[in-house]
């Protein structure tokens, strides 16, 4: 009988799992023992990570992409289709298009966490973010046409992608209207939920200077309740009003209704455990990336090395061998910190982060890999 | 179970949430509930406390009563 695994979600996670397993299986996929299946809802592997530079012009969204049959490895059965249905008990998955059932052995969920700006009255009308490609594009539009004004900058949701992105774009902001001679004409405001810059303590004790630094006003324990788009105030949970002429949100995030439907988590986040990514909620099922709730941020450098070591466990678990690898929280993201300069965190579930001094190298190392993440996805890095 | 349990109107587990997850997650419960609504936070984070004096203080929202459960805890409080 051939063991089937499938994956779904063709992320950072999915395709970095899809092309390991491809590798470390080869001999029992091309024996027919083992099938690998990646489904996605789309053709492209997209490479979020590129969306920060797009407000600035620096990338364009077509930099994001690449056509998932150029990255993923030939043993793997790739489908293109939208899975709907997740049902552990008789272990398949259900594909939208093809209306069809597919059963597994083994489940893997990488479908990402999606984000949902409309959860918050007035934010998708008055708000822009850069964490889709179209905000994205509608926001480097507005910004080439911000000359004045109060330029905020707003952590709404939390968990989020990436938990540096929204610090990056405060700074990035600031180094671009500078560059632009425009710098004296905007305001920019940064808003964090918690009673500090950021969520890591180590992270908000290297931002409060520096924002400081460059001007940047930062307002904590500020979760906006709703906006309105009219007057162009941010109302919050505080009971606190803010008046912004460009507001940039990073908006409420959601898992997947698959995963509430099938009562592997009731947030939408696969409750799993933290080291081996086993759903606790059924047999069989793991979960990766963004769309697992794990005592770490949301970033495809912990997608990625979580599905390293997923695709070991997986590898031994399918070759009947006891799985002894395991995911320690290792998550590493660069900090851009002006346009030119960057620093870098990494930690783990044990060990906290510390910020390096910012510097051109570690920037240009953030342009460097953002380049060479093809051969991430590839499996090869 | 203390009279404050049995008064919580909605709960919001987070026990095993890293800081600042619990607070997070009571804030956004508080986005979606009526004015005067209790809302239980269980957590087991050690930072929780201090984050939740400081939010409730700022915000106006009362921290009613903290009940400890030994390895996590109960917080109690009221949207303003
Ligand atoms: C602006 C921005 C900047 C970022 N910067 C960084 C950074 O510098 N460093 C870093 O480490 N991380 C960064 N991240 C975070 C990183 O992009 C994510 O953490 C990473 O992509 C997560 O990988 P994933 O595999 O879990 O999900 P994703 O990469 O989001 O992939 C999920 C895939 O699943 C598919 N899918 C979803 N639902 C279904 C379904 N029902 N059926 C079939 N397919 C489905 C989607 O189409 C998608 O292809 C950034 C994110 C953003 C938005």
């Amino acid at each position: 009988m051939t063991e089937r695994i499938v994956i779904v979600g063709a992320g950072t996670g999915g395709i970095v799992l899809a092309n390991n397993l491809a590798e470390e299986l080869a001999t029992e996929i091309d024996a027919g023992d083992i099938e690998v299946q990646l489904v996605n809802d789309g053709e492209d592997h997209v490479y979020k990570p590129t969306w920060l530079y797009v407000p600035f012009g620096e990338k364009t969204l077509a930099d994001a992409t690449r056509p998932l049959v150029d990255l993923v490895d030939d043993r793997i059965d790739l489908t293109i289709d939208r899975v709907d249905g997740v049902d552990t008990d008789d272990k398949t998955v259900s594909l939208a298009g093809a209306g069809v059932d597919e059963s597994y052995d083994h489940l893997v969920l990488a479908m990402g966490a999606q984000v949902t700006p409309e959860e918050t009255p007035g934010l998708a009308e008055g708000g822009h973010h850069f964490y889709g490609p179209e905000g994205a594009a509608a926001l480097r539009d507005e910004l080439a046409e911000f000359t004045e004004g109060h330029l905020v900058v707003s952590v709404v949701g939390v968990p989020h992608m990436c938990p540096v992105a929204p610090l990056e774009f405060a700074l990035m902001a600031d180094a671009w209207f500078r560059d632009r001679g425009l710098r004296e004409d905007v305001d920019i405001t940064y808003t964090y939920p918690i009673g500090r810059a950021h969520g890591i303590e180590s992270v908000a004790e290297w931002a409060g200077p520096l924002m400081d630094g460059r001007d940047v006003e930062v307002e904590t324990f500020f979760n906006a309740e709703r906006v309105d788009p009219d007057t162009k105030t941010i109302h919050t949970v505080e009971g606190r009003e803010l008046d912004y002429d460009l507001l940039v949100a990073i908006p409420p995030h959601d898992g997947s209704d698959l995963v509430r439907e099938a009562g592997l988590g009731d947030d939408g986040w696969v409750d799993v455990d933290p080291n081996t990514l086993e759903a606790r909620g059924a047999d069989d099922v793991y979960a990766l990336g963004d769309v697992a709730d794990l005592p770490t941020s949301k970033a495809g450098s912990a997608a990625h090395y979580a599905a390293g070591a997923l695709a070991d466990r997986l590898a031994s678990i399918a070759r009947g061998e006891r799985p002894t690898a395991e995911y320690d929280g290792k998550t590493v993201c660069f900090i851009e910190s002006g346009t030119d300069e960057a620093t870098y965190i990494a930690f783990d579930y044990e060990e906290s982060p510390t910020p390096k001094p910012p510097s051109k190298l570690i920037h240009w190392s953030k342009l460097g890999y953002n380049r060479s993440y093809w051969l991430t996805a590839r499996g090869v890095l | 179970m203390s009279e404050t349990d049995e008064r919580a109107d909605v709960t919001v587990d987070a026990v095993g949430s890293s800081c600042p997850g619990p607070l997070m997650d009571l804030i956004g419960k508080m986005k979606s509930v009526e004015s005067g609504t209790v809302v239980e936070l269980l957590s087991s984070n050690e930072g929780t406390e201090k984050d939740l004096t400081e939010w409730t203080e700022q915000s106006g929202h009362e921290l009613v009563d903290i009940v400890d459960h030994g390895d996590h805890q109960s917080y109690y409080v009221r949207k303003r």
